[in-house]
């Protein structure tokens, strides 16, 4: 333990604090990395396009779900009239084949479906994994044993195969989106369960926490005024990864067909049509592809740069033959975890 | 029980539990929800005779934990369904009965088996050759230019679901240039030739997303195991870096590969489902979503289990593999 406690006090190696200074302190080396501030400025772009949908639509002139058959050669099989797709002044990124429904509309408002699904699962993800991460850490042995153990099964069971099943048994008039969301939130909680609950257990072993606990402080009171804050890095960090990974999911169940429907606009829906118009409209594919990689790409990339950003051991660590390593090695126990990729989102 | 064996004896006893557990916990959650159980089951097309049937079949008017008993009793020594006139044997171990296709369900998963096996193995081999050998690669050319495509890269890689790489592989490979057919399984015995050509494609879609994740890990374990003392004593020694590189330091940057390895079986198991759907192989992973769609309940719940099952165990082996590849990992 107190090797933890140097390394926590080493000049540039130290744990974030929050509060005023660690908020600065954390803008200031995000903003150093052009990278980071590439990747948020197109999250901002993402974000402000999925809620200003209605508004963007209503410029062009078009909504997501109206049918335009007039504007689709009914005779070739659904191809859209008109070059490149029918792209033009109406429908600025052209119509979808079979159907005529608006590109554009179907696209943005599909920004709002993945983002809106992902964030709200990794909300729950979090709420949940921090929960039962500081319930493990400082219940009982046999809280932690039921909890620790959970955690362990949970993180075994793929996330995609267990969604897809879960999906099976909800009956079929319970709202999708918010289906999808739950049972991705519900399942994905484990890696930052096991995260909090490593932070915890150092967190716990602290200076400052046992004077807490010897000046009479509650249970209760120290983890909320003691421990939450210090949860605060590797937890923002982890869910950081866990909004690309949470896109990434909810695209592959709509592309599957089990995730959201139709006519509700899905990014991964739409690609699960579009393989067989490539020639006829391309931009049917390519554009729910191109907004799908670059959303995750833009999200994992300010994913690194946040836990670059809140933990310099992560960088540090990579530079070579640096002096600091045999200390922050001593540190590195509760941040090793965050450097796993979560990787089910690329399923 | 201290030493090697003691740690592999009380990691086969933890598996075993843990397995238990997932069936509880699986068995519960599907089994337990609210709505007629016998209906989901059954399928939504069963008639009310069925219903019934089904229920006695299944015995679900006993409590919950009978019903567990029975299920586990059939997984470990097999049970009799009784189908009104005729008795029904499943030997174990029993996952049940598809009330949709009438086929056992270890048979339907029996018969997608080799097609699923033969994907994620054949991408294994594909992403661990191209995800070790692109981190040590980039580890090795640190600060060139080199080093900064291939990191440009394999972000790209981790960013891109596996159904859109696939997608763009199939149309351009398959469909644009025409240099492979559409892929259509063709079974191993069958004709290797055919079977490894149709999989190309597959197994390129599912391994390159994956070869990224591992060469970043790579890279950096390498960049960790190069920045240690006994490293520096060898350069100190005038030990070559292709040496050093090959004979020291891949050693001990393996481990954390290992285990990156095992935990990504369940996240591959998932890339799996969506590859064989998205090129129409006719494997676990297609049934799976199929079975979804049309709520057969037995196939769903038994695909899971045989999921959950070989994730535990593939991260059970590969913690022993751990412990065998870094002598300095503790053995608790």
């Amino acid at each position: 333990m107190s090797e933890t406690l140097v390394a926590s006090r080493t000049p540039g190696t130290d744990t974030p604090v929050p509060g005023a200074s660690g908020a600065s302190r954390f803008w200031r080396r995000l903003r150093a990395r052009p990278s980071a501030l590439v990747a948020a400025a197109v999250v901002a772009l993402l974000v402000l396009v999925a809620l200003a949908a209605p508004l963007l639509t209503a410029v062009e002139g078009q909504d997501p779900t109206t049918y335009h058959p007039s504007l689709i050669d009914s005779a070739r099989g659904g191809v859209p009239l008109g070059s490149f797709g029918g792209i033009g002044a109406d429908h600025w990124l052209g119509v979808e084949p079979q159907t005529g429904r608006d590109l554009f509309a179907r696209l943005v408002y599909g920004a709002r479906v993945s983002l809106g699904v992902a964030l709200a699962a990794t909300a729950l993800q979090v709420v949940l994994g921090v929960a039962i991460g500081v319930g493990a850490a400082l219940g009982n042995r046999w809280v932690d044993q039921l909890l620790s153990r959970a955690t362990d099964i949970i993180v075994a069971m793929p996330l995609m195969v267990m969604s897809l099943a879960l999906l099976a048994i909800v009956p079929e008039s319970f709202p999708r989106t918010v289906l999808v969301t739950f049972v991705i939130g519900l399942i994905g909680w484990g890696n930052i369960a096991k995260i909090v609950r490593a932070q915890t257990l150092t967190l716990k072993g602290l200076d400052y926490v046992s004077a807490a606990r010897l000046s009479g402080w509650g249970r209760w009171r120290i983890a909320r005024r003691e421990l939450l804050p210090g949860l605060a890095a590797p937890v923002i960090t982890y869910a950081a990864l866990l909004v690309p990974s949470n896109i990434s999911v909810e695209a592959a169940l709509s592309f599957l067909g089990v995730g959201v429907k139709p006519p509700t606009p899905s990014w991964g829906q739409m690609l699960t049509a579009a393989d067989v118009w490539y020639q006829a409209a391309p931009q049917y594919l390519l554009l729910p592809a191109g907004a799908l990689f670059l959303t995750v790409l833009a999200l994992t990339v300010l994913g690194d740069g946040v836990r670059t950003a809140l933990d310099p051991r992560a960088a540090s660590r990579l530079r070579v033959g640096t002096g600091r390593r045999r200390e922050a090695k001593a540190g590195e126990t509760a941040h090793s975890e965050s450097d796993k990729p979560h990787k089910e989102g690329n399923a | 029980m201290n030493g090697f064996g003691g740690f592999v004896l009380r990691r086969a006893v933890g598996t075993v539990i843990t397995l238990l557990a997932i069936s509880v916990i699986i068995y519960v959650v599907f089994y337990a929800t609210p709505g007629n159980v016998a209906q989901i089951t059954c399928g939504p097309r069963c008639s009310p005779e069925q219903v019934r049937q089904v229920t006695e079949q299944l015995r679900l008017d006993d409590p919950l934990y009978l019903r567990y008993w029975h299920f586990l009793v059939g997984i470990l020594v097999g049970r009799d369904y009784s189908t009104g006139t005729s008795l029904e044997h499943c030997a174990a171990p029993c996952l049940g009965l598809s009330y949709q296709s009438d086929q056992q369900v270890l048979d339907i998963i029996l018969t997608k088996l080799p097609v699923s096996l033969s994907l994620v193995l054949g991408a294994m081999v594909l992403w661990l050759v191209l995800g070790v050998g692109t981190g040590v690669l980039s580890a090795w050319r640190r600060g060139r230019i080199s080093e900064r495509v291939l990191t440009a890269v394999t972000l790209a890689g981790t960013a891109t679901p596996v159904f859109v790489i696939g997608l763009v592989l199939m149309i351009v490979v398959c469909g644009e240039f025409q240099l492979l057919p559409f892929p259509q399984y063709v079974p191993f015995t069958d004709d290797p030739e055919q079977w490894a050509w149709n999989l190309l494609l597959p197994w390129f879609s599912l391994a390159l997303i994956e070869a990224a994740a591992f060469a970043r890990l790579t890279r950096a374990s390498m960049l960790e195991t190069l920045a240690e003392d006994h490293i520096r004593t060898f350069r100190a020694y005038g030990v070559g870096e292709r040496a050093i590189i090959r004979r020291h330091a891949l050693r001990g940057a393996l481990a954390p590969v290992i285990a990156l390895n095992a935990n990504n079986v369940g996240s591959a198991v998932g890339g799996a489902v969506l590859t064989e759907t998205l090129f129409g192989l006719p494997g676990i992973g297609q049934e799976l979503v199929h079975a979804v769609k049309v709520v057969d309940l037995p196939v769903v719940v038994g695909m899971v289990l045989v999921i959950g099952f070989f994730v535990v165990l593939a991260n059970a082996v590969a913690d022993v593999l751990y412990a065998v590849a870094d002598r300095r990992v503790v053995l608790a």
